[in-house]
């Protein structure tokens, strides 16, 4: 039975997964949009089916009947692969998160936590060919921003993140939900969450910090090229990196499928998706809730905020964990 | 004009058209640009009070590769219209055009050298829109009319669609006249 093991049971988790991805992907389009009505005391979506919830359906049957146009100027490989490219890390992420006790997504690799830093680091990729291959000034500028931002705030998150290995003392992300913490670990990791939510709003491109594809400046960034289903794809992929990050979020801060206090762990394992999902959606609507409400900053105010705000305080703070793990803990 | 073309016709096509068309008609997402003083009202559409998400249509999109809908939201100056049919061009199909405004539709009070006399002079256009400048409400109603004309769509038209020739490159325009629509008979 190695075989099955080895590989069916890994290709059903991993379909299964991706389907409700994708899903999760399509609804999350429509909490947003409902969402962010409700920021502006508006309705939002309700012709298509009741409340509008038919809504990303439609988005998506249009998006697939819509014409492919290749524009004559663009590199076709690259320009194809791009989208692809974007999506799939996303994706990839999920492979190592765990859904509950004993239950990764896929798999639990010991190293799982340097798995997310190398698939992120592949994301920029899309993002970079996409710019690239479309062969139009805005889309290159775009791209160019959007690796510098994500190069920019990648550093300071990978401090945090470090700071964080320090407390757990391990790679595993099961063992990184799971690990007993005492209360001054927990205080001091929840006092770093709003700077490590900031670094996360810059990597995913999300507004207030999607530079890479300010309307004003340059028309759609990266993406100006790309329509119909290309662009869905592009559209699918930062929306499921917003669901990935506020998965690992909620693993590294919040005991990702555990209830606090290890309330109903021993007699309900089985709720240990759900409960994560809840907190997914609560860290969803922090996203929307940050869109709805701060406008963008300029370009040279973002890379300043970085390396000259966040990356001492990022340096600092895991010089501190590193004494608190060491008085503290040992 | 997508994966439509390849389709036979028969009983699936026609519920496969309902469905299609369901989605356009609740999916239209607009081009993101305004040219004059309509523009201020084609805004006021997208405000709270108006709020054109109750049709899907909020996302108005910077880049014509991903829009549906272009609302000309102003007079075209003959400066623009190379512009504007460029970006029509652009745009993937299927694609829509809405004059807003007795400028857009037909000049309106600028019956002078610098202003076109109507955008139909060079695109087609679906729903034409009277008023200046026509209430938000117009423009919702004109987005119901362009529902409507959405939903009778077929295949089939697209199918024997010819594609007008592209618009040259705006150094090869000589004059106005070498971009307009042949005239209808
Ligand atoms: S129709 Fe009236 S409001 Fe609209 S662009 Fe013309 S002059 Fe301005």
């Amino acid at each position: 039975m190695d075989w099955l093991n080895l590989i069916v049971i890994p290709v059903v988790r991993s379909l299964v997964l991706i389907f409700v991805l994708l899903t999760g992907f399509a609804y999350l389009t429509w909490y947003e949009r409902k969402l962010l009505a409700r920021f502006h005391v508006r309705y939002g979506p309700n012709r298509a089916g009741p409340k509008g919830l038919l809504q990303p359906v439609a988005d998506a049957v249009k998006a697939l009947f819509k014409e492919e146009i290749i524009p004559g100027h663009v590199d076709k490989v690259v320009y194809l692969l791009a989208p692809a490219l974007a999506l799939a890390p996303a994706l990839l992420i999920w492979a190592v998160i765990p859904l509950g006790k004993d239950f990764p997504a896929v798999a639990d690799v010991p190293i799982g936590f340097l798995w997310i830093l190398a698939v992120a680091g592949i994301e920029s990729y899309g993002v970079i060919l996409a710019g690239w291959s479309s062969n139009n000034n805005y889309s290159l500028l775009g791209a160019l921003r959007s690796s510098a931002q994500m190069i920019s705030y990648e550093l300071p998150l990978g401090l945090f993140l470090i700071s964080i290995l320090l407390l757990a003392g391990d790679f595993s992300l099961v063992n990184l939900a799971e690990a007993p913490r005492q209360w001054w670990e927990w205080i001091w990791l929840w006092i770093m969450f709003p700077l490590f939510f900031i670094c996360v709003l810059a990597e995913t491109n999300r507004s207030p910090f999607d530079l890479p594809e300010t309307e004003n400046e340059l028309i759609a960034g990266f993406q100006t090229e790309y329509g119909g289903i290309k662009f869905a794809l592009f559209f699918m992929a930062e929306y499921i990196n917003m669901i990935t990050t506020s998965a690992i979020m909620a693993t590294l801060f919040f005991g990702g499928y555990a209830l606090p206090f290890g309330i109903g762990s021993e007699i309900l394992p089985w709720l240990g998706p759900f409960i994560l999902f809840g907190k997914v959606v609560v860290l969803l609507f922090l996203f929307i809730w940050v869109r709805a409400s701060i406008g963008r900053p300029r370009y040279d105010q973002l890379m300043h905020f970085s390396w000259k705000t966040l990356l001492p305080i990022s340096l600092a703070y895991m010089v501190i964990t590193a004494l608190l793990t060491v008085f503290l803990k040992a | 004009m997508g994966l439509e073309e390849k389709l036979p016709e028969g009983i699936l096509t026609t519920q496969l058209e309902t469905l299609v068309n369901w989605s356009r008609e609740n999916s239209t997402w607009p081009l993101l640009f305004g040219l004059a003083c309509c523009a201020i009202e084609m805004i006021a559409t997208g405000s709270a009070r108006h709020d054109i998400s109750r049709y899907g249509s909020e996302l108005f999109r910077a880049s014509p590769r991903q829009a549906d809908l272009m609302i000309v939201s102003g007079r075209v100056s003959n400066k623009m219209a190379p512009v504007i049919k460029r970006l029509h061009d652009q745009m993937s199909e299927p694609k829509w055009v809405i004059a807003m405004g007795i400028c857009a539709s037909a000049g309106g009070p600028f019956n002078n050298y610098a202003i076109v006399q109507g955008v139909d002079k060079i695109i087609p256009v679906d729903v034409y829109v009277p008023g200046c400048p026509p209430r938000p409400e117009s423009l919702l109603y004109a987005l119901d009319r362009l529902r409507a004309k959405q939903g009778k769509e077929t295949f089939r038209t697209y199918v024997d669609f010819k594609a007008p020739p592209l618009s040259k490159q705006p150094d090869e325009i000589s004059s106005l006249e070498s971009l307009r629509r042949p005239q209808l008979a």
